[in-house]
């Protein structure tokens, strides 16, 4: 291969002025790291509502919970943040629309809002999936003991549900750290994106790329590692991965 | 609310979206799709052919894979490959590869990745006396495999697969990153010439939300035919 390597780019200055390659990389890393956690809480939140109407014995809470599942898991991710993006400014009133579109970090609010969404429908069948392992007794003997639906789901299946489901949530968690990089597409310049930037201007693809895929899977196996410590704390005794 | 929009312009280009865009995305879906789940088989062999270092390899393989962003490795293999083929050929410099050679190769490795994580599982569900029994009939491994486990396990993880490629199918629509006419790529040109892009970001999702909803159905509806009762 005749490529020119050169493993020192990164202590060199890089042209937007604040500072060194490598800065602009870790930046990128921040920024990926905001993005991935503000759509993790969005979808954690609109998750657990959609997973739980999902499980309701109510047709009508189910059907809209159905509803919500399948318009966000049969558009693509990319088609769904222009669609934040592109369309929304323009179909919502005027006075909206120009105050959508003069908003500052725009990319970053559309990602974390539109990733989010996409994230939760996942969060949601994780949960119901969850939710439905749990033997019938429970939700019996919540109802026995006169709590109301509410609090049966409060105080009984969602916090032995949440439990369960906690090593596909991880994985949904690395998903979403992914899926922040989909967002380059409308102007984030998170990881990849500065990975990209840097590949523009110094022609150092690999080194650039190779930095981006280090830090990658550095954040992966901290989340993976943080995670498990999280599992082994919450593990209920006698259950599951309980001691 | 739709009063100003011009809706007629995907009338007028519904040839160009659907002939060239469609074609690609599909061309792509399927091929990528055949190619990582053949390479995926392979990879999930290798892991489980107890031989350490063959099983450590595929491993590192698929969990780098798994790690990493579509979107990086989609620049990745773009990059790569010219240098790749450069090295195979022998060729003095790096050679051109075509946007839809780029992003086949790029699916066909990422995919495959997720292929084998299936394949495995599908392997793994099949039980021990299956293998044993076809070894006390003299088949060899690799007879064993291609008459006897590989075709059960394909069959019972159809469903995951065809998920996996309804996934796949929306995901080829990165490829525009690359600024390559897939559907999406193509209904973004059209918008972007036109600037009519509330009407083509709109029909295109409503087409891939057709697509998908419709394969998805059918998964579901197969799932239910082809389980095997045991």
């Amino acid at each position: 291969m005749n490529y020119h390597w050169n493993w020192g780019i990164f202590w060199e200055p890089s042209p937007n002025g604040t500072g060194n390659y490598l800065d602009m990389l870790l930046s990128g890393l921040v920024l990926t790291i905001e993005t991935a956690f503000c759509a993790w809480v969005i979808a954690l939140a609109m998750g657990t509502v959609v997973g739980v109407l999902r499980t309701l014995p109510s047709k009508t809470a189910s059907t809209i919970g159905f509803c919500y599942v399948e318009f966000f898991r049969n558009i693509p991710l990319l088609v769904q943040l222009f669609l934040w993006f592109f369309v929304l400014p323009e179909i919502v009133p005027r006075s909206w629309g120009l105050w959508l579109k003069q908003m500052p970090h725009a990319p970053f609010y559309t990602a974390a809002i539109g990733i989010g969404l996409f994230m939760s429908v996942r969060v949601a069948e994780q949960l119901r999936a969850g939710i439905g392992s749990l033997p019938r007794g429970q939700k019996m003997a919540a109802t026995a003991l006169g709590l109301t639906t509410t609090q049966a789901y409060r105080y009984v299946l969602l916090p032995i549900a949440f439990r369960v489901i906690l090593p596909p949530l991880t994985s949904e968690f690395l998903s979403t750290i992914k899926n922040t990089s989909v967002a380059i597409t409308i102007g984030l310049i998170e990881l990849t994106g500065e990975a990209r930037a840097m590949q523009e201007f110094s022609f150092q693809v690999f080194e650039a790329f190779t930095a981006a895929t280090v830090l990658y899977l550095l954040v992966n196996v901290v989340v993976v590692t943080a995670m498990r410590f999280l599992e082994r704390r919450v593990a209920i005794p006698g259950y599951i991965s309980g001691k | 609310m739709f009063s100003n929009f011009d809706f007629d312009i995907i009338r007028r280009s519904l040839g160009y979206l659907f002939i060239d865009g469609m074609t690609f995305t599909l061309t792509l879906t399927a091929l990528s799709a055949s190619g990582g789940l053949i390479l995926g088989t392979l990879i999930a062999l290798m892991r489980l052919s107890g031989y350490k270092l063959l099983g450590r390899i595929a491993g590192l393989y698929v969990d780098l894979m798994r790690s990493l962003p579509l979107v990086l490795v989609i620049f990745w293999f773009y990059f790569l490959v010219p240098y790749i083929g450069q090295w195979v050929t022998g060729a003095s410099r790096p050679i051109s590869v075509g946007a839809f050679a780029s992003s086949l190769i790029t699916f066909i490795m990422f995919e495959a990745a997720y292929f084998s994580e299936i394949m495995r599982a599908g392997i793994q569900s099949i039980s021990k006396g299956q293998p044993a029994a076809a070894q006390a009939l003299g088949l060899t491994y690799s007879q064993t495999m291609r008459y006897i486990v590989l075709p059960q396990a394909f069959r019972n993880m159809l469903p995951v697969l065809l998920t996996q490629t309804i996934v796949l199918f929306q995901d080829t629509s990165l490829v525009y990153v690359l600024s390559i006419p897939d559907f999406l790529g193509a209904a973004s040109k059209v918008a972007q010439r036109d600037g009519r892009l509330v009407e083509m970001y709109l029909f295109a999702a409503a087409v891939y939300f057709t697509i998908s909803c419709f394969a998805s159905f059918g998964v579901r509806r197969l799932q239910a035919r082809i389980a095997i009762v045991r």
